[in-house]
């Protein structure tokens, strides 16, 4: 089976290598979030991380930028380990902020409300010291398409659009390889949406940013990913090239997911029977096993 | 014909254009109707007029009638009638539908008993056949739940419950399957369906997804700055539609196994205070003429039983004297 | 099929209406002219509060005396005067320095969460269960009498509530993902504190100290009652409540009532503005 280790390039960007989360529940029980989740991104590449809520997927992209410590596993950055020598000072505190940056889902509430367009790139800006803010402020504004307007506006008197791109203006001000989308543009109108898409394609073909792009829409996935994951329940179900998967997937649960997408001659109904019939399935074929049925080369 | 809107325009004091233009909107017993807009465009305005829920400043012009009656000009006792018995609406967010600190079974009960033709026995003894209907399983130990013991899809079907329990002629769904992943978001419709089918219930359908409205309703009206600018039948919409602003919207909106680059619509949607009195979507629109900016929308009847008011199409051009007839693309 | 004018006026319905503040805007301009009056004393009062008159004890209103005498002759509407001085200046100390401790450790608690929070939070909770003024009689008996160590011993006393009200606000507060993205922007967790999570609580917390206001006036004014707070001969209303207490069995109510009201108007002002205040702040995001 494909998946982005096989790809004839150099050695990845982005290593995600066995990670696990349990929370503990205050009711005593515990919900396992991610269990064993890897996967790979090339320098300038793009993965999906898809599945329905639930699925863990928001886990693994906070765990991605530090915000969600994993119980086991790696995430490592040009062969540089995340994980280790945690805690060691500012310096590398910035260092990994460098690495991986992230987009929320609410583009109003990611924004710091009290902080026009300008003052928020400038804080980024100070805090990893760059030297030519000013300029750099309205380089940033300038690619996602923000005017002298929205520069001096604060969070509240932008759309939900605008936010956004401020959002991702943010993330670039710190030059990083790798950029976390989770559910970005869900929270969007579809022409907003397809805006920010756009944006997104447009920064990655210029600058090499690698994304990671969680989302629960595939039609929305495959226009920005060249590999995409499924999760489930913390697992991962199936991954490879997103082409692949949305053609001929492998797993029954990835089919039920496609055929959950609304389309033409779409049948609401049909899409729960197969999904039902998937769940069954794996339960039938799990039962005993591990909890993780992990589609792996 | 169940709910009847007839050229309902709603203005507000100092705004520039009106929230809804002369629109007209129908939708049968049994029927599901889609209506399609994005933020600001006047869809969830229509459904707050069906309710009769408008800001108190806002003057409406037009008629809206459920079941044949005005519902513009009732009151009182007649008005809270209708909005608790007769049409029922579904919120986007479950949770802020129902109260944190209540149990399920108390916000159903309470709705079952307000409704009038329960007591508080027969009503639990009905709110459990109401939360089965809508497919939750072992409904009598979740009347005892908490809202937030349950998912965002388990929730939505209490709601659902909810909006049953006076069992409605009309259901406003408002974005109601929005904020769930599309496994639930199917789930949740397949049910709405199903109990429309059953019931007889019409149903309109708000959403932004134009995709989601097409593959889900019988007939869909697209709306924009207030206006409705194209009326068609679901399943006509992917491939023939015929307004521009609505091509648009497909142009853009990701496609499920279609490849093809995204095509965004360029600007933004005019807010309220941009007032003009010709085609609102001239600014934006790639096939626009100047006589476009001057040309008072109106509807266009297609061929297929549609609408579309775009001066551009050929019917529209004909009727409009002195305009160049150009086709359209 | 033709249109049908829908606007007739719809009867009683002034939900959306919001009622104008009426009384909180009364409070407010109350409020100023009390501060007005206390900053311009030394030339609103028509004698030196300390003006001892023993041939004009205890005279009634009008005439020389406006608001009467005490027992010993002295003005009143002077002493009211410049007793609003102390009276108001050391309740915005008392605040500054519980707030700084209060939020300081609300934020520390909320931010680090696990063991800091329960310690913090069983500290509050222990300051708390004990009443605040006998805490405060407890600090003065071991650091003696006087407005300083009133005010220091009260300071101590209200940072729980602050604690406490700063927490809950600042956890719902650090859920918000513009604190994630600082951090994964890199920023440390003091930096993000103190220049951002802080000033954004700064309105509510802000709010929820006017409230306070009065109950601080108030607890000042009884500490001085007692005989803790201001020492003679400087003054302030709990002290010339306590003076004229005595004047009272002579049949003179006005050497008590008349710092007593004072004390009554402000601390109610204080309450009707604090909870308007409180009412908009929480209300608008």
């Amino acid at each position: 089976m494909t998946t982005a280790q096989t790809r004839p390039t150099a050695p990845p960007l982005l290593v995600a290598d066995g990670l696990r989360k349990t929370y503990q529940l205050p009711g005593g029980g515990s919900l396992v979030a991610a269990h064993d989740v890897s996967f790979t991104l090339p320098t300038g590449g793009s993965v999906g991380i898809v599945g329905e809520s639930g699925s863990g997927k928001t886990t693994v992209a906070r765990m991605l930028v530090g915000l969600v410590r994993p119980d086991a596993g790696t995430i490592s950055v040009d062969g540089r380990d995340r994980m280790a020598g945690r805690r060691r000072g500012r310096g590398e505190r910035l260092a990994r902020a460098r690495e991986i940056q992230m987009v929320f889902q609410d583009p109003y509430l990611s924004l710091d409300p009290r902080l026009t367009a300008r003052q928020c790139l400038a804080t980024s800006l100070s805090l990893h010291a760059a030297s030519d803010a000013h300029e750099r402020i309205g380089e940033l504004l300038d690619r996602v398409g923000l005017g002298s307007r929205e520069a001096a506006a604060r969070p509240h008197e932008m759309s939900g659009g605008q936010q956004q791109r401020l959002a991702i203006a943010r993330a670039l001000a710190v030059n990083p390889r790798v950029l976390v989308l989770d559910e970005a543009v869900a929270a969007l109108d579809v022409s907003i949406q397809s805006q920010i898409l756009r944006l997104l394609v447009d920064i990655r073909q210029d600058t090499g940013l690698a994304l990671v792009f969680i989302s629960h829409d595939l039609a929305v996935v495959q226009h920005v990913t060249d590999e995409t994951v499924v999760m489930r329940r913390g697992t991962v179900v199936e991954q490879g090239p997103t082409q692949r998967l949305l053609t001929a997937p492998e797993d029954a649960y990835t089919r039920a997911l496609l055929a959950s997408v609304p389309r033409r001659g779409w049948d609401p109904a049909a899409a729960v029977r197969d999904r039902a019939a998937a769940v069954r399935d794996r339960a039938a074929a799990s039962a005993g096993g591990q909890p993780s049925a992990k589609v792996q080369d | 014909m169940l709910l009847d809107i007839d050229r309902l325009t709603v203005h507000l004091p100092g705004t520039a254009r009106p929230l809804l233009a002369d629109v007209s909107l129908r939708v049968a017993a049994g029927e599901i109707v889609g209506l399609v807009g994005e933020s600001g465009s006047g869809k969830s305005t229509t459904a707050k007029a069906v309710l009769r829920v408008l800001p108190d400043d806002a003057a409406a012009h037009g008629r809206v009638t459920v079941a044949g009656t005005d519902v513009l000009t009732m009151t009182g006792t007649a008005l809270r009638e209708h909005r608790a018995r007769r049409v029922a609406m579904i919120h986007q967010n479950p949770r802020s539908a129902l109260n944190p600190v209540h149990r399920v079974g108390d916000f159903l009960v309470e709705r079952l008993v307000h409704t009038g033709d329960h007591d508080r026995r027969t009503a639990r003894d009905r709110a459990v056949e109401l939360l089965d209907s809508v497919g939750l399983n072992d409904p009598a130990s979740r009347l005892r739940q908490y809202p937030h013991e349950m998912s965002g899809g388990m929730l939505q079907r209490v709601v659902i419950a909810g909006a049953l329990a006076a069992d409605p002629d009309l259901i406003l769904a408002d974005e109601s399957t929005s904020a769930l992943d599309v496994t639930t978001q199917a789930e949740i419709l397949a049910l709405l369906r199903d109990l429309g089918r059953r019931r007889e219930t019409g149903m309109l359908f708000i959403t932004h997804d134009l995709h989601l409205a097409a593959a889900y309703c019988d007939r869909v009206y697209v709306m924009y700055a207030g206006r409705i600018v194209e009326h068609r039948s679901g399943h006509t919409l992917f491939d023939h539609a015929r307004h521009p602003y609505t091509r648009g919207l497909l142009d853009c909106s990701p496609e499920l196994g279609v490849s093809r680059p995204l095509r965004p619509i360029p600007g933004r949607p005019p807010s309220l205070a941009d007032g003009s009195d010709g085609c609102p979507f001239a600014a934006r629109c790639p096939q626009a003429e100047p006589a476009c900016e001057a040309w008072a929308p109106q509807a266009t009847e297609l061929p297929d039983g549609g609408e579309a008011a775009c001066r551009r199409l050929p019917e529209a051009a004909a009727a409009t004297a002195g305009a160049t007839a150009k086709d359209i693309p | 099929m033709s249109a049908v004018p829908a606007d007739a006026p719809a009867p009683a319905r002034t939900v959306r209406r919001a009622r104008r503040p009426v009384a909180a805007l009364v409070a407010i301009g109350f409020l100023a002219l009390v501060v007005l009056a206390a900053v311009l004393a030394p030339l609103l009062a028509p004698y030196a509060p300390d003006t001892v008159d023993l041939s004009s004890s205890l005279v009634g209103t009008g005439g020389e005396h406006l608001l009467g005498t005490d027992a010993s002759g002295q003005d009143l509407l002077s002493r009211v005067l410049y007793g609003a001085r102390t009276s108001l200046v050391a309740p915005v100390l008392l605040l500054a320095l519980a707030g700084v401790i209060g939020v300081s450790l609300g934020t520390l608690a909320a931010w680090r969460g696990g063991w800091v929070d329960a310690f913090v939070s069983r500290l509050t909770d222990v300051m708390y269960a004990f009443p605040g003024l006998l805490f405060v009689v407890l600090i003065i008996a071991v650091f003696g009498t006087g407005m300083t160590t009133s005010v220091l011993g009260l300071g101590l006393a209200f940072a729980p509530t602050i604690a406490k009200y700063t927490r809950s606000v600042a956890l719902a507060e650090r859920a918000k993902p513009y604190v994630d993205a600082y951090r994964v922007q890199g920023m440390g967790g003091a930096r993000i504190c103190v220049r951002h999570l802080v000033p954004n609580l700064a309105r509510s917390i802000a709010g929820y100290l006017v409230v306070l206001f009065g109950e601080a006036l108030m607890s000042l004014a009884t500490l001085s009652y007692l005989g803790f707070g201001t020492q003679p001969p400087s003054s302030d209303w709990g002290l010339m409540v306590q003076e004229g207490q005595s004047a009272i069995v002579q049949g003179a109510l006005l050497p008590a009532l008349v710092p007593g009201t004072a004390i009554a108007a402000v601390v109610v002002a204080f309450n009707v503005a604090g909870v308007h205040l409180a009412d908009r702040l929480g209300t608008r995001r």
